[in-house]
């Protein structure tokens, strides 16, 4: 057992780890934030996706030990004073979501391609989703929300100024 | 009301919030007082005989609590998994329906077979104890293929099963069929392979289950399509517990698909396994374990013949099919190649004479059982490849061969001679939409341009129909069903006028809180804000069957209709009291209760209030409160019908198959919410196209699962698929009171032909007539070599 400090969603937390445990183990088990999920066991569905240190991390992939000391951003954390990120509200005006098991890691996935860039092109945004896997919606509803987000957030850049 | 709100309103999600902020509650999520974690130890074997099972190393290991053996399940009076279909062969005996242990008793049947439940404190210690149980297995001679399982001599799966043959059905009329063939002016041929399916919902199954010792009271959380069925096939024959005593939940449930309508195993071993150890006992699949644990879908090999007259018209159709029930027969596994397969057969054509004969095949692999289509994707797929190669071999337009055998629009209700009587339809119209939405006058143009760049573009089209809502459950227990296939509902009006629904329907991603809830908008002229749906869980909701084969709207909400239908006759005598009229006066629209003729009227609210607080009310004749529940069994099944057209390109040089247009119409009658219907189609075309182009379970001939994880099992990404074109033209359902007719699994069963009609159409300039499901690169490369003369 080890002891690690991190900030999960903006909060500080000391968690005793063993050195084996997941990323993914201490968010859902150990801290209760069961918003991020597991879908398979080689990394390849996405389910699991946070932010730590803003990058989009796959937290099956990732040993909490190595998160000592960083911030880490679950779906928990993404909206702020109860106001949905673009992406979760353009997610739910799109239909961008079924069974709602996945959506968590492709919101979370798809909010760091519209930080890195913040008008992608339908390609990109296929491109950049490869690492998620989604069962229920064929992707089309997911691609136009990422669009629709970024729509969103251009317009309120514009909308307020700078 | 209606049009901001209630049928055909495009509205939001009611449920989406709480997945889009993760608090989505799922049955992993559920962390129970005093938890404790069961692992399965699974068969490395295809088939082996156990030697013997120690478990002394695991028992005595860290944390562990029990470390339990299918003894063990025998000695305490555990019931075998049930089969809820039973089929009839053709001389009229009964299928061969070996026994299901729920951990091997004595041998292993398949990889992944479970044989010893491990419980311990936490997931990694009853995961490291799973490792130190001692296994000691003679391995036997294993058959995982369909063709090598039917063929003379194979290892038998079942010594009760001479030949692996589980049941030998038949459907239709062979002499009617020969005669038809005796006049053909052209027989058409074709050997067809439904390629294995894994259904993969990206939530992998999981069950908890928890024993109240005070209460002597089971309650089970897992993830299932059906609470209902679950609790009924537990309490009658695994657990065998009164069903007072036994609640089943199916909270959030991550995708179903099919995989999660069966009573597996895991679900009676965590219940039992807690009334052992005295504590929550929580079970949840990894996703290799997944791939070795849940049921499995299509897996069909097909002989077809279609015989023409010189015209083009369709006069009889021939099938034989070999149908893999894997090593056990899951749930509903005897009925998918039967009777949701073969009565399909005559898909939306005039086919006078139809005979199917189809033997199911016992083999060395995981059960098989329904995914999304279930039978149906496999008789579409068969049909409109046929269709496809008949207007080849006789130079005949394939659109044109279509509409020449369609059903005619004004012949409905139309019997086929496969048993199903088709209420209405429009094939014409949906062919149409669908053409011209991809705009097949121009193909020639786009096809030139993709030959510019290299690339062999491919138009393909299916007419598909399917058959959903499956029922009436007189017929079907005729056919063998153990199950009524009837719906149910209560809707609680509240004494300020909201309304609570309790559905026997289940919604895992098909978003009943939002749909049921714009009937009730419909119906009762209620805002949807005041509505809530309640599903999933034994002790809330009436007894219900659940959700599958796209039943929930035709059949769960035709129980809603009914239901809302008693709750406004109550309130027309209430507000007849309440205005002072006599009961016939009273209308009842828009939410307001109305004397015909005047302005006079009650709010739904008011009488509503007036019920729950009867002082000035007709205490004689009606009774206090507002609340009715309905049972709705429906008189045919829906057919929901259409067409999907797809555009690929093909690279040949490296047999990269990229699916580049889709455009579909489908008649799936009357649409309660737009943007869900399409979101639905959607689905299933990813669906489809994946089972088309990407998706196997690959057996090696040992038995062995070569594509059991995500690694090797391709499932469709974004980047595979483009936007789809959706449209809709509705022939609103004959037979249920809301016209429905369903939409979950219409992509999984029309594409599939469409995208390899596509592929041959890109492929028939270099003289490729045939490719099998999934037309991977290495395959369509392999065949465009064959067909050169390459041979390598």
């Amino acid at each position: 057992m080890t002891t690690i400090a991190l900030r999960v969603n903006g909060q500080p937390q000391a968690v005793e780890v063993e050195p084996r445990t997941l990323l993914v183990e201490l968010l859902r088990e150990r801290l209760r934030l069961t918003g991020t999920h597991v879908g398979c066991d080689t990394s390849q569905c996405g389910a699991c996706t946070v932010w730590v240190e803003g990058k989009s991390v796959k937290s099956c992939t990732m040993l909490a030990v190595e998160a000592e000391g960083a911030e880490v951003t679950t779906i928990e954390g993404l909206a702020s004073n109860g106001r949905l990120h673009p992406v979760q509200a353009a997610f739910q005006a799109c239909h961008g979501l079924q069974c709602g098991f996945c959506t968590p890691g492709m919101v979370m996935s798809a909010a760091e391609l519209l930080v890195r860039n913040p008008r992608p092109e339908e390609a990109e945004v296929r491109h950049w989703l490869e690492g998620n896997l989604c069962r229920c919606t064929g992707y089309h509803n997911i691609v136009r929300a990422v669009l629709a987000a970024a729509d969103a957030s251009a317009g309120e850049r514009q909308g307020g100024g700078r | 009301m209606s049009g901001r709100e209630g049928i055909g309103a495009a509205v939001e999600r009611k449920e989406d919030r709480r997945f889009l902020v993760g608090k989505g509650r799922y049955t992993d999520d559920l962390q129970l007082p005093g938890q404790s974690f069961g692992v399965f130890v699974r068969s490395p074997h295809a088939h082996a005989a156990i030697r013997s099972i120690g478990v002394e190393r695991a028992a005595g290991a860290p944390g562990v609590l029990a470390v339990l053996t299918g003894e063990q399940v025998a000695a305490d009076g555990l019931g075998t998994i049930p089969c809820g279909w039973q089929i009839k062969n053709k001389d009229g005996s009964v299928m061969v329906e070996p026994p299901h242990p729920a951990l091997a008793l004595g041998k292993v049947r398949h990889v992944g077979d479970p044989v010893v439940l491990v419980v311990a404190e936490a997931r990694a210690q009853a995961r490291e104890a799973a490792q130190l149980v001692e296994v000691e297995y003679e391995p036997l001679p294993a058959v995982s293929h369909l063709g090598a399982a039917a063929a003379a001599g194979a290892p038998l799966v079942w010594d009760e099963a001479p030949g692996n043959v589980c049941f030998d059905w038949h459907l239709g009329d062979a002499a009617a069929v020969d005669a038809a063939f005796a006049r053909a002016a052209r027989v058409v041929r074709l050997d067809l392979v439904n390629n294995r399916v894994a259904p993969n919902a990206i939530e992998p199954r999981a069950a908890n289950g928890h024993y109240d010792a005070v209460e002597d009271r089971y309650t089970l959380y897992t993830t299932s399509q059906n609470p209902h069925l679950t609790r009924l096939l537990l309490g009658a024959f695994t657990l065998k517990v009164p069903e007072h005593r036994l609640r089943v939940v199916a909270p959030d449930v991550g995708g179903g698909f099919g995989s999660k309508i069966f009573h597996y195993a895991e679900e009676l071993l965590v219940l039992w396994a807690s009334r052992r150890v005295g504590r929550p006992v929580k079970w949840t699949a990894e996703r290799s374990e997944a791939f070795l644990s849940d049921a499995h879908g299509r897996d069909h090999l097909s002989h077809a013949e279609l015989a023409l007259d010189a015209g083009g018209k369709f006069l009889g159709l021939r099938v034989r099919t070999l149908a893999n029930m894997g090593a056990y027969l899951s749930t509903f596994a005897p009925a998918i190649p039967t009777y949701l397969y073969a009565t399909l057969l005559s898909g939306p054509y005039v086919i006078p004479a139809i005979y199917a004969e189809v033997q199911a095949i016992f083999s060395h692999t995981v059960p098989v059982d329904a995914v999304r289509g279930a039978g149906r994707p496999e008789a579409s797929y068969l049909l409109e490849r046929l269709v496809d190669r008949a207007a080849r071999e006789m130079g005949i337009d394939r659109v044109e061969l279509r509409r020449r055998n369609f059903v005619p629009t004004d012949a409905f209700p139309y019997q086929t001679p496969v048993a199903l009587q088709y209420d209405t339809g429009d094939y014409h119209a949906t062919l149409d939409l669908a053409l011209g939405a991809i705009d097949y006058e121009r193909f020639a143009e786009r096809r030139a341009a993709s030959e510019a760049r290299g690339k062999l573009r491919g138009f393909g089209v299916s007419t598909y129909i399917e058959a959903c809502g499956i029922a009436p459950s007189a017929l079907v227990g005729a056919l063998g069903a153990r199950a009524g296939l009837y719906e149910s509902a209560t809707v609680r009006v509240n004494p300020t006028g909201s309304v609570t629904v309790f559905t026997g329907s289940h919604s895992h991603g098909q978003g009943h809180e939002t749909t049921f809830a714009q009937l009730v908008v419909e119906k009762l002229g209620v805002p949807l804000a005041q509505v809530e749906v309640v599903h999933g869980d034994t002790d809330r909701i009436p007894f219900g069957m659940g959700t599958y084969g796209s039943r929930s709207a035709a059949v769960g909400g035709s129980a809603l209709y009914k239901a809302m239908d008693k709750i406004v006759e109550k309130g027309r005598k209430i507000a007849a009291h309440l205005l002072e009229a006599s009961v016939a006066d009273v209308e009842f629209a828009d939410g307001k209760f109305r004397v015909a003729g005047t302005d006079r009227e009650k709010g739904f609210g008011e009488v509503a209030f007036a019920a729950y607080v009867p002082h000035n009310y007709p205490i004689e004749t009606v009774e206090p409160g507002l609340e009715e529940s309905a049972f709705y069994d429906p008189k045919n099944f829906t057919f929901p019908a259409g067409c999907h057209a797809v555009e690929v390109e093909v690279d040949p040089e490296t047999g990269v198959v990229q699916v580049v247009e889709a455009a579909i119409a489908d008649d799936v009658g009357v649409v309660i919410n737009p943007m869900i219907v399409d979101g639905q189609a959607h689905g299933g075309l990813a669906h489809g196209i994946g089972q088309a182009l990407y998706e196997e379970c690959v057996y090696d001939s040992d038995g062995q699962l070569a594509s059991g994880s995500f690694m090797s099992y391709c499932m469709p990404r974004a980047a595979d698929l483009p936007m789809f074109r959706t449209g809709n033209h509705a022939t609103p359902c004959t037979h249920n009171p809301i016209g429905v007719k369903g939409v979950g699994e219409v992509g999984a069963i029309g594409v599939p032909p469409a995208v390899i009609n596509a592929v041959l159409d890109a492929l028939a300039p270099l003289g490729v007539t045939h490719i099998d499901m999934p037309a991977t690169p290495e395959k369509v490369w392999r065949a465009v070599r064959a067909a050169q003369g390459g041979g390598r």
